[in-house]
């Protein structure tokens, strides 16, 4: 079976820093991925380049099928205009690491903001599955609430809600906890586990490594622009091969 | 008390907290009064005439004035924003030549005089005696750049030049994470800007254009150089056929004032509508 998003041979330098060297990655549909690695590895550059948030020195992007950002014709590639890539993105949905909640939006309305302004759904349809997105990540109340009258761990379960409210293939996390203080951030890894008991594919930019021994399907070690391993995550997280591996999963663990 | 750990330091729980004096504060107000107080009596002994401020405060040709003043300040304010909007746009896209373009505009209206330009437009028809499409018609610029016209045009443009490099500031005080989550859920550059970035950029740009638009209304005076029949040329009418000079200025001072001082609560009101899911309001 094709899988839903092939990255291939993808290199990106900003000015002197080479953050990917040659780095190419299958996800199956359905599958979980879990990418860790140090700061500075490359693992958010390549997240971001699945949604094209990031445009790659070189390299091929497909997702479900479709090469990101440029249409090959007659052996060119022709870059595809704003709108064209605006509505590529609208497959991916993506969580970011400061959740990035409009904060003059309440939680419903940074949930139907999507689906009313892109994808033309008539206001009270999004309403409804917007309130019922907030059900399933336990804030069923909170749909009249400001950003910033949330905790950081309510804000990111609207953040996930509102990337859902585009009805993705895809979901990209961009280390969804590492903002979080350490007692909110079981409620958010709850709902992303949630998630994954559903089906959906995801791509999990993380350092929550038991949450990654536990979700993931495959787990992906980065360093310094280059995957240096990936299986499953018995064996890169409890029996890893390579000495780099080795060394930051102990240096987490310690 | 358990809580107290010396007993033995002096216990200060029943003094009353006495109030500093402000001996400096005091000084400073008596010699204001004072001042205050010789102004009003060379105002009250001086030779102006007051009965005369109360006659024309409401002449309908003072009103007339007045009512042209805050016409051309809306108007040129509402066009100088559109301008602006527009040319902060073009100057953040990633497009050069739409960034030249708007950097362009800002150096050549922010570089002359407003009275230069005001000037400029007025007498339009001295290098263009007809101005119109191609297919669509011409007319005698005369005719078309009326005093009013004219003072439109130059005090929106000037203003738009300005307002621009406010809205620009605007824009760059949203966090870059706005437009990545725009982004993210599949809007354009503009829609992102539109509903995401604007909304909250208010917040940053409503203060200094308060403060612009309170200069445009009394940057209209200068439209007075080219026949515009606001207050201050109203008033310069009455006083050059009756000699009241000072107390003609007084009465366009006053409306002055007035408008002025309406505009600053309206101000603060824009101010909450946009702070809506900042700490500060709702």
């Amino acid at each position: 079976m094709r899988p839903l998003v092939s990255l291939v041979r993808l290199n990106k330098s900003f000015g002197d820093f080479r953050a990917l060297r040659d780095v190419s990655l299958d996800v199956a549909a359905g599958e979980v991925v879990c990418i860790i690695g140090a700061s500075g590895s490359g693992k958010t550059t390549l997240l971001r380049c699945v949604n094209q948030l990031v445009e790659p020195d070189s390299g091929a992007i497909w997702v479900d099928g479709e090469l990101a950002g440029y249409r090959a014709a007659q052996g060119r590639l022709h870059r595809l205009s704003e709108a064209e890539i605006a509505r590529q993105r609208r497959a991916t949905g993506m969580v970011f690491q400061r959740f990035n909640l409009f904060p003059h939006l309440t939680a419903l309305g940074n949930i139907t903001e999507g689906p009313v302004q892109v994808l033309r759904q008539p206001r009270a349809e999004a309403e409804a599955e917007a309130r019922a997105l907030l059900a399933r990540v336990g804030l069923a109340e909170k749909a009249e609430s400001y950003p910033a009258q949330l905790s950081g761990g309510q804000q990111q379960r609207v953040a996930i809600a509102r990337a859902l409210a585009m009805k993705p293939r895809l979901m990209l996390f961009d280390e969804p906890t590492s903002a979080l203080d350490p007692e909110l951030v079981g409620e958010v890894l709850a709902v992303m586990r949630e998630l994954a008991a559903s089906g959906m594919t995801m791509i999990v930019v993380t350092h929550e490594l038991g949450f990654a021994r536990e979700v993931a399907d495959r787990v992906v070690f980065m360093d310094h622009g280059v995957i240096i391993e990936t299986g499953t995550p018995a064996e890169v997280l409890s029996a890893p091969r390579e000495a780099r591996t080795q060394a930051f999963i102990s240096a987490v663990l310690a | 008390m358990a809580a107290v750990p010396h007993s033995d330091l002096p216990d200060l729980s029943d003094h009353v907290v006495v109030r500093r004096m402000h001996w400096g504060r005091w000084a400073a107000v008596a010699v204001i009064l004072l001042l205050l107080a010789s102004l009003a009596r060379a105002f009250a002994v001086g030779q102006i005439e007051w009965q005369v401020v109360g006659q024309f405060i409401t002449a309908p040709t003072i009103l007339s004035g007045l009512l042209n003043t805050v016409v051309m300040a809306v108007a040129a304010m509402a066009l100088g924003i559109m301008l602006g909007v527009v040319a902060a746009v073009m100057r953040m896209s990633s497009n050069p030549v739409l960034q030249g373009v708007a950097l362009g505009y800002a150096w050549l209206f922010r570089g002359t005089p407003i009275i230069l330009q005001l000037l400029l437009w007025f007498n339009l028809a001295l290098i263009f005696p007809t101005i119109g499409l191609p297919g669509i018609g011409w007319v005698r610029t005369v005719d078309v750049m009326t005093p009013a016209f004219a003072a439109l045009l130059g005090l929106a443009i000037n203003q738009g030049a300005y307002t621009s490099e406010v809205v620009r500031a605007g824009m760059l005080s949203v966090d870059v994470g706005q437009y990545e989550a725009a982004k993210a859920i599949g809007m354009t550059r503009l829609r992102a800007l539109r509903r995401i970035v604007f909304p909250q950029a208010m917040r940053v740009v409503i203060p200094p254009l308060g403060n612009e638009f309170i200069g445009m209304v009394k940057l209209t005076s200068l439209a007075s150089v080219i026949q515009f029949t606001e207050i201050l040329h109203s008033a310069q009418n009455i006083y050059y056929a009756n000699a009241h000079v000072i107390e003609l200025l007084i009465v366009a001072a006053l409306w002055y004032l007035l408008v002025v001082s309406i505009l600053t609560p309206l101000q603060m009101l824009l101010e909450r509508r946009f702070s809506r899911g900042s700490a500060g309001g709702r």
